[in-house]
């Protein structure tokens, strides 16, 4: 339903053959060493998750089936897998450092649950097509915004609005890098219950993690600094993938061999990613985020114009 | 300059309910993760107890990781093959803790708002617990 990372653009490229002849057969590797590739796989995708607030479906999606063969099924069963485990892995480090805005993502989390609900019984009736072209174009804008305001957030002067006040969504964190308390307000927070809730239709008609657009989302239009964007977004995204976990768990696509050490490694890799971010200098995160938003949206208008 | 008292009051308080609240969250969290955590890796070293030989052999691995692989995947399944100590069914309900983290960390921010008295997010959260039931069985029926 959300962040399975991004398996639509590896069926197009299954489907459009160049991978067939490979597609099926997995490389001649003892079980051991592909627990250990796996495990080390996972790892990258839990520090790159963690930090960017994205799960790591982004990364063990194309990893598995690219790199090991595995089954797309397979594959996306442990990406789901993944973007709970790294919710989960580094929720607890996020939430002690208060990075995490608990109010903020379980009111942004009603939008992007009954999005993403609206979104899945959508799918069939909306052209595929279009979306992509649309969503492509949609996070190419918000790389571009995100590019030429790059400390826009990180003004604490921002003001609240009735909403951020009413349902107190202020708050501030520790800044490692900057070694300092930084406060922030939410502000224009309907756009971003909104964008929260297109954010979960995308993912349901899409597939694609609801990450990539709630980190602007909260970033861009409320004005949450980047770092409490990413984590809050890490935060949600592990309740939306965990209900669709249970649907693909009982349809048989979480292999427990596959899911196992790949929630292991993801697990490890969420650990050290909340320790990187946690260090790392906003404009740093926001150069990082703007490059995925491109790649990302780069893919989806290759998927629309195709 | 002093405010007056009820507004030093109220956002201590408050703030105090807030830390509460973010501990007990940050302590599912933990639970669950240590949980899943111990449960997939026993599950993989009894694996490679039970069966030594398979495990540095590249003949065995497509029968494991390959479309049509065999592993318990219904909660009956998992419960059986998990009390027959056989290592997929450990690590398959390691998964399933892991899996039913988020899940439980909101049930539980449903009390820890109603122990705050904040009866919006209450209602909040009670509304995603529901979508995400719903979500699940309208998954399961189709």
């Amino acid at each position: 339903m959300d962040c399975h990372g991004l398996p639509g653009v590896v069926i197009n490229i299954a489907a459009h053959g160049r991978l067939r002849r490979g597609a099926s057969v997995i490389p001649d590797m003892t079980p051991i060493e592909f627990a250990a590739v796996t495990f080390a796989i996972s790892v990258g995708a839990g520090i790159f998750g963690s930090v960017l607030g994205l799960g790591g479906g982004i990364v063990v999606v194309p990893a598995l089936t690219l790199l090991l063969h595995i089954d797309i099924r397979y594959a996306i069963g442990a990406s789901i897998v993944s973007v709970i485990a790294t919710s989960s892995g580094a929720g607890v480090a996020y939430v002690k450092e208060r990075l995490t805005n608990i109010r903020v993502s379980m009111l942004l989390e009603t939008a992007t649950t009954t999005g993403a609900v609206l979104g899945a019984l959508l799918a069939g009736i909306i052209a595929g097509r279009w979306l992509y072209l649309i969503f492509g174009l949609v996070l190419a804008y918000a790389a571009y915004e995100m590019w030429r305001r790059p400390h826009r957030a990180a003004d604490a002067g921002a003001p609240t609005d009735r909403w951020g006040a009413r349902l107190r969504l202020s708050g501030s964190y520790h800044d490692a890098a900057l070694d300092k308390e930084v406060p922030y307000h939410a502000s224009r927070t309907p756009w971003g219950l909104a964008l929260s809730g297109v954010a979960g239709i995308v993912s349901g008609l899409l597939g694609v993690g609801g990450g990539i657009i709630k980190v602007p989302a909260m970033n861009l239009v409320m004005g949450l600094p980047i770092k409490v964007a990413s984590a809050t977004s890490n935060f949600m995204i592990g309740v939306t993938a965990a209900a669709s976990a249970g649907i693909y768990f009982l349809r048989g696509d979480i292999n427990p061999f596959i899911a196992g050490p790949v929630a292991i490694g993801v697990v490890v890799g969420a650990l050290i990613g909340t320790h990187i971010l946690k260090h790392l200098r906003r404009s740093v995160l926001q150069v990082a985020f703007t490059a995925v938003l491109v790649f990302v949206a780069i893919q989806m208008l290759w998927k629309g114009l195709l | 300059m002093n405010p007056p008292e009820s507004h030093l009051d109220a956002p201590s308080d408050a703030a105090c309910r807030t830390r509460q609240m973010e501990s007990l969250v940050r302590r599912v969290l933990q639970v669950g993760l240590l949980a899943s955590m111990v449960l997939v890796l026993v599950g993989m070293l009894l694996f490679g107890a039970v069966h030594p030989s398979s495990l540095t052999s590249s003949e065995s691995l497509p029968a494991l990781v390959e479309s049509g692989a065999k592993f318990p995947h219904t909660l009956d399944d998992v419960a059986s093959a998990a009390s027959d100590l056989s290592a997929e069914g450990i690590i398959a309900a390691g998964l399933l803790v892991l899996i039913a983290t988020p899940v439980l960390r909101v049930a539980l921010s449903v009390v820890g708002f109603a122990f705050q008295r904040d009866w919006v997010y209450v209602g909040l959260t009670v509304l995603v617990l529901l979508v995400l039931l719903g979500s699940f069985l309208v998954g399961k029926a189709g």
